[in-house]
């Protein structure tokens, strides 16, 4: 189970850094920086599972007594909620550059900015 | 030509990484020692029942209050690079004649939003208790704003009524991080109120407060950030 979210993840990740290295359209760069996002995500949240327990959080089923024993690492699952905002932040600051520099050359064709290309 | 093969392997070398990691990776069987001591104490010393809210609210409170600034920052930025483009092309007369929206969206929004507003307000104030909590339930406000900017794309929202709800539920975070150094152990301590009955929805001391205005304040950024680019859409 940890391995097949693991594996999900890290071929996500693989996905989304070859769609932002080889697509020319900023659009479809952006989309691909998400989806190798959401795999970073879910590799965390695979490392922090152990088989068999339940959710963090302490009710009538898991008492407070029991939590070491019978909880998952609620680390990961923090660390990941910040990085789900975070990334929302940042591809909302990338379509905002994206329609900026549309409005500036008329094209979203990364191939025909060339003043950073060395 | 080169290119793509460089492409190729860069993503080769990757993913031979990620196999090692992925075929030497052994599961855990026990918390770890920082999970441990979350797990043994969250539930005495900050009174949540959900652990995730307590370690961002009181224990990483800190990074919470940075990453709501990160927040606040792209919902600025974002405001300042769509709106100086703005005001350049409204001179230009808004010619646009755009179909209305339908019946159905229009009754299904009025339908739709208060309740959506609504359930975002019981995701934060309940996010202490349950899956869910400030950042969840602002999502779930700004997603209403997200209807009511399709059912009347036209209309403009009030800008200073968002930074104002915004700069409130800001400046309440930091007071109550602050009065945590007055009244009890440190900054965005969250023993100033009594921890009450653990599971009861009046517990945790101020993680509710903290949370509820964490949501208004992420509900807002996310609404003030799409209707910037919704409103340069109109253009």
């Amino acid at each position: 189970m940890e391995h097949i979210a693991l594996a999900t993840g890290f071929l996500l990740i693989l996905i989304g850094l070859y769609g932002a290295l080889t697509q020319r359209d900023i659009l479809r760069m952006i989309v691909a920086f998400t989806i190798a996002n959401t795999g970073v995500n879910l590799v965390l949240v695979a490392v922090g599972y152990i088989r068999g327990r339940s959710a963090p959080i302490i009710n009538d089923n898991l008492p407070a007594a029991e939590a070491t024993a019978r909880m998952i690492d609620p680390l990961p699952q923090a660390l990941v909620l910040t990085a789900i905002v975070i990334g929302v932040g940042i591809t909302a600051l990338m379509l905002a550059y994206a329609y900026k520099l549309y409005i500036l050359r008329g094209s979203l064709d990364i191939s025909k900015i060339k003043e950073l290309k060395w | 030509m080169i290119k793509r093969f460089t492409v190729f392997l860069i993503l080769l070398a990757l993913a031979a990484i990620f196999a090692q990691l992925l075929f030497d990776y052994v599961p855990d069987s026990s918390l770890n020692q920082t999970g441990r001591y979350y797990a043994e104490n969250a539930a005495d010393e900050v009174g949540a029942a959900n652990i995730v809210t307590a370690i961002i609210v009181s224990y990483r409170g800190l990074d919470t209050l940075g990453e709501v600034t990160v927040l606040f920052l792209t919902a600025a930025i974002i405001g300042l690079v769509l709106s100086r483009d703005r005001s350049q092309q409204q001179t230009a007369p808004e010619a646009v004649n755009r179909p209305g929206p339908g019946e159905l969206l229009v009754t299904g929004s009025y339908l739709l939003a208060p309740l959506i507003l609504l359930f975002g307000a019981y995701i934060f104030i309940n996010g202490h208790l349950t899956p869910g909590g400030g950042f969840q339930g602002g999502a779930i406000l700004a997603s209403a704003i997200l209807l009511l900017l399709l059912t009347r794309p036209v209309k403009h929202f009030s800008h200073r009524l968002i930074t104002l709800l915004e700069s409130v539920s800001g400046l309440v975070f930091v007071i109550v991080g602050v009065l945590g150094i007055i009244l009890a152990g440190g900054f965005l301590d969250n023993r100033i109120l009594p921890t009450g009955q653990l599971g009861e929805l009046l517990s945790a001391g101020t993680i509710p407060i903290i949370y509820s205005f964490i949501g208004l304040k992420v509900g807002a950024e996310f609404s003030s950030m799409l209707i910037r680019l919704a409103e340069t859409e109109d253009n």
